[in-house]
């Protein structure tokens, strides 16, 4: 972190501040700087603490100790037990799940998201806006709704279970249900991270690529793909952690067996309703750090895209 | 291509759960949504979502405004951590709160004393809401507030505006279609909200069992007819809500081009 402070355009020196101007560090990372505050902007001192108070209080309550709490729990019975909890035989049958179906899912997201960025961002066709909103649909529907459709579509009494099943093609309570159930909730990770910044960056760097004679894909792996890098690998992170991370969607459509059908969310629910609570919390902060990981890597890639 | 594989994953089994409602004719329809477990927990689902998006409306603005406009230690931490609840996995959150406000949790001990109990009653659903709806209201205020002009107070300022008048005529108008959104956005993620709250409920019903549950309680019961009707009544919800904040976005929009 530096101390010095910004150089600010028509003030060559840098302790050339005007008087009155307020000397601010500059943020290393990620946050826009506080702009100095002019007169007109500064808030009565009262309201100031009361602000400040508020949002410590606020966030320390509803967030830092649910977290350390996570972290608490797991390490309550000492360093072995959390090892043996996490070593446990369906605890690794579980890990080794989740990362089947997130690698899977994000995926297919990834190549989804692109292509549906592209293609709204590029071309112009009716129905656009319709189809923007149709695509954050998954947003807003419940989980458990989103794995009761495909229990719907594909369950034993679900409009394809009588032809699933004399094809022997097994997708509720297996594998494949799983995945559908998380590739809808991950659905518009990847693309809505992607759709504002190639639409502010617009298809002229293409067309110039284009008409110095690079064909369609070239120009896709030369010229698009590199201007949205960060966002790309940003969605892509938030599409794992939340494919790693769904419980209500995958609940539905697992069957919950031991062993074979049950992620890691799905492990914990079982653990702490069968009291084994340390283990359950065990498993828990592996999750728990997969949301901390995500989090500094998205704070990083946000420092990095600021940086170009 | 898109909109094949956008059919495949969202469209055409949306529809399917609309086409398994019309299955029922309307009266059944109508028995199942109005009977009286099923119309509790809806009821229970919508009330305790809005209560829970309108605290986070509240706190969610102090926050915004402390992020945005005041320099204290540990701001750019208190900024991250926000996105934390979006983050951590539901199932995560559902005992870890459930744990600290059982009675013997580190703030369970401290209430229950005062006669309060949270865990496994209505108010740690209302918990359990808060924190997962808590970032959308910062986040979406968050950019609008930062590319406020400064211009726009100086000149109230100028003006004779106090503060109060100020942020009361100057700032809130101009940050109120992002605040609706992000309100709308809280309270469509906590109606929908199971992971996070099954732990913390105690799930009885006709008292603290929510409508995304008993949709899994019925299909556990291969009631199959009564889960869907649930289930396509939170969906038209989801519609309206996702309609909703189409609409404040444009409005907002138009607002900003206007300037």
């Amino acid at each position: 972190m530096s101390d010095q402070p910004l150089t600010l355009p028509g003030y060559p020196s840098r302790t050339g501040y005007p008087p009155g101007m307020r000397a601010f560090r500059t943020p290393s990372m990620v946050l826009r700087q506080v702009k100095p505050a002019s007169d007109a902007r500064a808030d009565p001192t009262p309201m100031r603490w009361a602000i400040i108070g508020i949002t410590i209080a606020f966030l320390t309550l509803f967030v830092v100790i649910p977290l350390i709490n996570v972290f608490a729990q797991a390490f309550s019975k000492g360093l072995e037990a959390y090892v043996a909890a996490i070593g446990n035989a369906d605890a690794l049958a579980a890990i080794k799940l989740t990362l089947i179906v997130a690698a899977i899912s994000v995926g297919l997201n990834l190549v989804f998201g692109i292509v549906a960025a592209w293609a709204i961002t590029k071309y112009e066709f009716a129905g656009k806006s319709l189809l923007i909103t149709v695509m954050d649909l998954p947003f807003s529907v419940s989980p458990v709704i989103a794995g009761l459709v495909f229990v719907l579509l594909f369950g034993a009494q679900g409009y394809l279970g009588p032809w699933l099943q004399a094809h022997d093609i097994t997708i509720i309570f297996a594998l494949p249900g799983i995945v559908l159930a998380t590739v809808f909730v991950t659905f518009p990770f990847v693309a809505r991270e992607l759709i504002p910044l190639m639409r502010e960056q617009g298809t002229l760097e293409e067309e110039a690529a284009l008409s110095l004679g690079a064909s369609g894909l070239r120009t896709f792996f030369k010229v698009t793909l590199p201007n949205v890098k960060w966002a790309l690998l940003y969605g892509v992170l938030l599409c794992n952690a939340r494919a790693m991370g769904e419980f209500g969607a995958v609940s539905v459509v697992s069957g919950h067996v031991r062993g074979e059908t049950n992620t890691m969310p799905l492990h914990v629910e079982i653990l702490y309703n069968e009291y084994q609570f340390m283990a359950a919390f065990a498993v828990a902060s592996l999750l728990a750090l997969l949301a901390l990981v995500t989090l500094v890597a998205k704070v990083m890639l946000e420092g990095r895209a600021a940086k170009e | 291509m898109t909109l094949l594989w956008l059919s495949l994953i969202v469209l055409i089994p949306l529809a399917a759960l609309f086409l398994k409602t019309t299955e029922l004719s309307l009266d059944q329809f109508l028995r199942i949504v109005t009977g009286p477990r099923v119309a509790h927990a809806l009821q229970l689902s919508f009330g305790l979502s809005l209560a829970a998006a309108a605290v986070n409306l509240l706190f969610g603005s102090a926050v915004v405004w402390a992020l945005v406009r005041y320099e204290f230690p540990g701001r750019r931490v208190f900024d991250a951590i926000v996105d934390i609840p979006f983050a951590l996995p539901t199932a995560v959150a559902g005992i870890a709160l459930t744990n600290l406000y059982a009675e013997n949790g580190w703030l369970g001990r401290l209430l229950a004393p005062l006669g309060i109990q949270v865990a496994f009653t209505p108010l740690g659903i209302f918990v359990a809401l808060v924190f997962v709806g808590l970032p959308f209201v910062v986040r979406t205020v968050q950019p609008v507030l930062e590319d406020l002009e400064a211009e726009l107070e100086e000149a109230a300022a100028t003006l004779g505006a106090s503060r109060l008048t100020t942020i009361r005529r100057v700032i809130f108008p101009a940050i109120l279609p992002a605040l609706l959104t992000g309100f709308a956005l809280a309270f469509a993620r906590a109606v929908g909200e199971y992971g996070s709250v099954i732990f913390i409920a105690g799930n009885l019903p006709n008292v603290s069992e929510i409508a995304p549950l008993l949709i899994v309680i019925r299909l556990e019961e291969f009631r199959y007819a009564d889960a869907t009707a649930i289930a396509a009544v939170m969906l038209v919800a989801s519609f309206l809500i996702l309609l909703a904040i189409n609409l404040l976005q444009r409005w907002s929009e138009r607002r900003t081009r206007g300037y």
